[in-house]
């Protein structure tokens, strides 16, 4: 639009933009003060759905509190557990076979994949395009149909163990993994061709919601969120963990800030993702998936234990307190999503609704991981 | 005139039988057509190929509770969906489907079909306004400068053609382009005149009846996933029902009016056997395109939309009414 609209704030009224509306995809409320169609004011009220992950933690002991992690963000369920995992093994000293470390890493991508995509399909359709979700769906079937052969389930995961793993791949994930990357290069193009150079949704996106890398930095955003906004940040890369160091991959990085930015990031991650699979492919060496020697109770030393991992939505950390015991004594996530929401009442402020939601969208938010 | 009267009846009836059809059958065809664009069946559970389920999606919707909330305007809420479906019903009557089949044909019949087609903005602004619901609110505001904005180049290229045609009358203006598609209004030339934006302004005139029908990418008053369900976030049953068959048989008055205006109505593309079969064809090759603009892009926003007509359509479509009428003029 050509002239900035002077908000009037005493002409406004307030819209309650759910907790249950088709474009929050999920039960998050934000009472926007609207003049017209233009944002005055957002308040994002969240809560709904907290089942208080982190109290549930000091109750169970450490195995026992596996399964909780895929119940976070369950799009991409399996880099929270490999988070988990990673910092139980770091503090309890546990050796982790490097078969089981590459699979972790293979899977740990292919989820990845299939998160992106249903943002993808989630995203487009806020913007009212419905198709580009069936076809993001297909593509994530396979990746479900693979990993549900390998770890017994689809979405919450709880196949990695402390030192390993609970179950080890076969010739037939090898060789589908394989036919999934040449399938999902091809579905790529095609997402490209049908939809990054669509008219509407370029005009839709392209300078809309811009965030600036200080605003990232402020509100903690990671993810590929702060990648859209120029910060090359990513915990695969820069405080490297399990085997990312051996692998060879780009991390793509725009400037611009917008909407469109975040969306050629994650379109580009998903590239990038199928590499690190590729490779991963080749490499993967043969050998045990569990450590022959493990502690049968594990109990961590006392002390304070933090590690991170790059999730589907950024960085994703978890912060154990030990006593000594057989439970933590805290335990404290770092959701990625709780940061990255945050941005919204700011960068909001003087926006159409509609832009809003797409917006929105463009954040990737996932309601059970930010409540938790 | 008792003969009249019993025509324009049986007529009418004949309208409500066909618009109901097909509008239930429309959505029949939307959900396969999505189907198809997206890789999955759509309906099959009831009948062949799923054909029996319009009928079991209309038992569905009239025995639901038709529910009236408290606080909304009680006597507009309900007249706003019969308004929308009136319209479109008393249009067909004078939409002539071939040389004889037609219900009344009336020498202005043109300007009734868009004197009618705008009474559907009412029946949004109706909808939207009495339900005392921010978001149709928003919706019913929107479908209001939307239904402004598409009205004027509509009317400005339907002038166009009627110039072209000399004749109000659809009847007069089908039979100026019989004799084979080089006939046809969407080809620049046109008796002996060249006039280089004629297949322009069949587009705009595609575009506005795309927009007028609030249609995918410009269903902005419906916009889901931002105004929940627009207009008719508060109807339930068939007063939902009326809306959204109101939505199809505005499809299929938008498609007939772009074949008469555009399409030698039931002319043969090549000369020979002119009929109501032609017309049908055209007529659902359109709505065929109808849907799959909308399973293909995504939405624009308001901003863009009144943009495009504003400074795009009008400017093009008037230019085109001073050259269509310069030429007549000299030549």
């Amino acid at each position: 639009m050509s002239e900035p609209i002077v908000l009037q704030p005493d002409e406004t009224f307030i819209l309650n933009v759910g907790p249950q509306h088709p474009a929050t995809h999920g039960v998050l409320r934000v009472k926007m003060t609207m003049d017209g169609e233009y944002i005055y004011n957002a308040e994002t009220v969240i809560g709904y759905i907290h089942r208080m992950h982190e109290k549930m933690a000091e109750n169970r002991t450490y195995p026992q509190y596996l399964p909780n992690l895929s119940r976070l963000d369950y799009l991409s369920a399996m880099a929270y557990c490999h988070g988990y995992v990673l910092a139980v093994e770091k503090a309890a000293a546990v050796e982790v076979p490097e078969r089981a470390e590459y699979i972790r890493a293979i899977t740990v991508e292919m989820n990845r994949i299939s998160s992106h995509l249903v943002w993808f399909g989630a995203f487009v359709m806020d913007l009212g395009g419905f198709s580009p979700l069936m076809y993001a769906f297909d593509d994530r079937e396979q990746i479900l149909d693979l990993l549900e052969a390998v770890t017994g389930s689809r979405l919450t995961y709880c196949y990695f163990r402390f030192g390993g793993l609970y179950n080890d791949v076969d010739d037939d994930f090898i060789e589908g993994t394989r036919r999934f990357v040449k399938r999902m290069r091809k579905s790529l193009k095609m997402y490209h061709k049908l939809v990054t150079t669509n008219v509407i949704l370029m005009k839709r996106l392209m300078g809309i919601g811009p965030v600036s890398a200080e605003m990232c930095q402020r509100y903690g955003a990671t993810g590929p969120v702060a990648r859209g906004s120029g910060i090359n940040y990513d915990v695969r890369r820069n405080e490297p963990y399990s085997v990312y160091p051996e692998f060879d991959f780009d991390i793509p990085v725009y400037n611009e800030g917008d909407s469109y930015a975040r969306y050629k990031v994650r379109m580009e991650e998903m590239e990038q993702s199928l590499r690190i699979i590729e490779q991963g492919l080749d490499k993967l060496p043969d050998g045990p998936i569990n450590p022959e020697k493990k502690p049968k109770t594990i109990k961590l030393p006392p002390g304070d234990y933090y590690t991170a991992v790059e999730a589907g939505r950024g960085s994703f950390g978890i912060r154990i307190v030990s006593n000594g015991d057989k439970s933590p004594y805290r335990l404290k996530l770092r959701s990625p999503t709780y940061s990255n929401m945050h941005l919204f009442d700011e960068a909001c402020r003087g926006m159409l609704i509609a832009d809003a939601l797409a917006f929105m969208g463009s954040l990737d938010l996932v309601i059970p991981e930010m409540d938790r | 005139m008792s003969l009249t009267l019993i025509n324009v009846l049986a007529a009418v009836i004949i309208a409500i039988a066909f618009v109901a059809a097909n509008a239930a059958y429309l959505v029949w065809a939307e959900r396969k057509g999505a189907g198809f664009i997206q890789r999955r069946p759509g309906p099959t559970e009831n009948g062949p190929w799923g054909l029996l389920q319009p009928p079991v999606d209309g038992i569905k919707l009239m025995t639901k509770q038709l529910l009236i909330p408290g606080g909304v305007d009680k006597i507009i809420f309900v007249i706003a969906p019969v308004l929308a479906m009136f319209p479109s019903i008393v249009s067909f009557v004078t939409i002539p489907f071939s040389d004889t089949i037609v219900a009344h044909n009336i020498n202005i019949g043109l300007l009734m079909i868009f004197v009618f087609g705008s009474m559907s903005a009412m029946a949004i602004l109706m909808g939207g306004w009495s339900s005392r619901n921010k978001y149709s609110m928003i919706s019913s505001v929107r479908a209001v400068s939307q239904a402004v904005a598409y009205e004027i180049p509509m009317l400005i290229t339907a002038i166009t053609v009627v110039m072209i045609a000399g004749s109000l009358d659809l009847m007069e203006i089908v039979h100026k382009q019989s004799g084979g598609f080089w006939h046809w209004n969407i080809w620049p030339f046109q008796k002996g005149l060249f006039n280089i934006l004629m297949p322009a302004s069949f587009l705009i005139f595609f575009i506005c009846s795309l927009a007028e029908t609030n249609r995918a990418p410009f269903d902005l008053g419906e916009a889901e996933s931002e105004l929940v369900a627009g207009y008719h976030t508060e109807y339930s049953s068939m007063g939902f029902g009326l809306f959204f068959m109101g939505e199809y048989a505005n499809i299929v008055i938008g498609a007939c009016l772009t074949t008469i205006l555009f399409l030698g109505g039931w002319d043969c593309p090549f000369g020979l056997f002119p009929g109501v079969w032609w017309f049908i064809v055209k007529i659902y090759i359109l709505i065929f395109t109808f849907i799959w603009i909308r399973w293909t892009f995504p939405r624009t926003t308001i901003y863009s939309l009144l943009n495009l007509s504003w400074k795009v359509l009008i400017p093009i479509s008037l230019f085109n009414l001073l050259l269509t009428a310069g030429l007549l003029k000299v030549f």
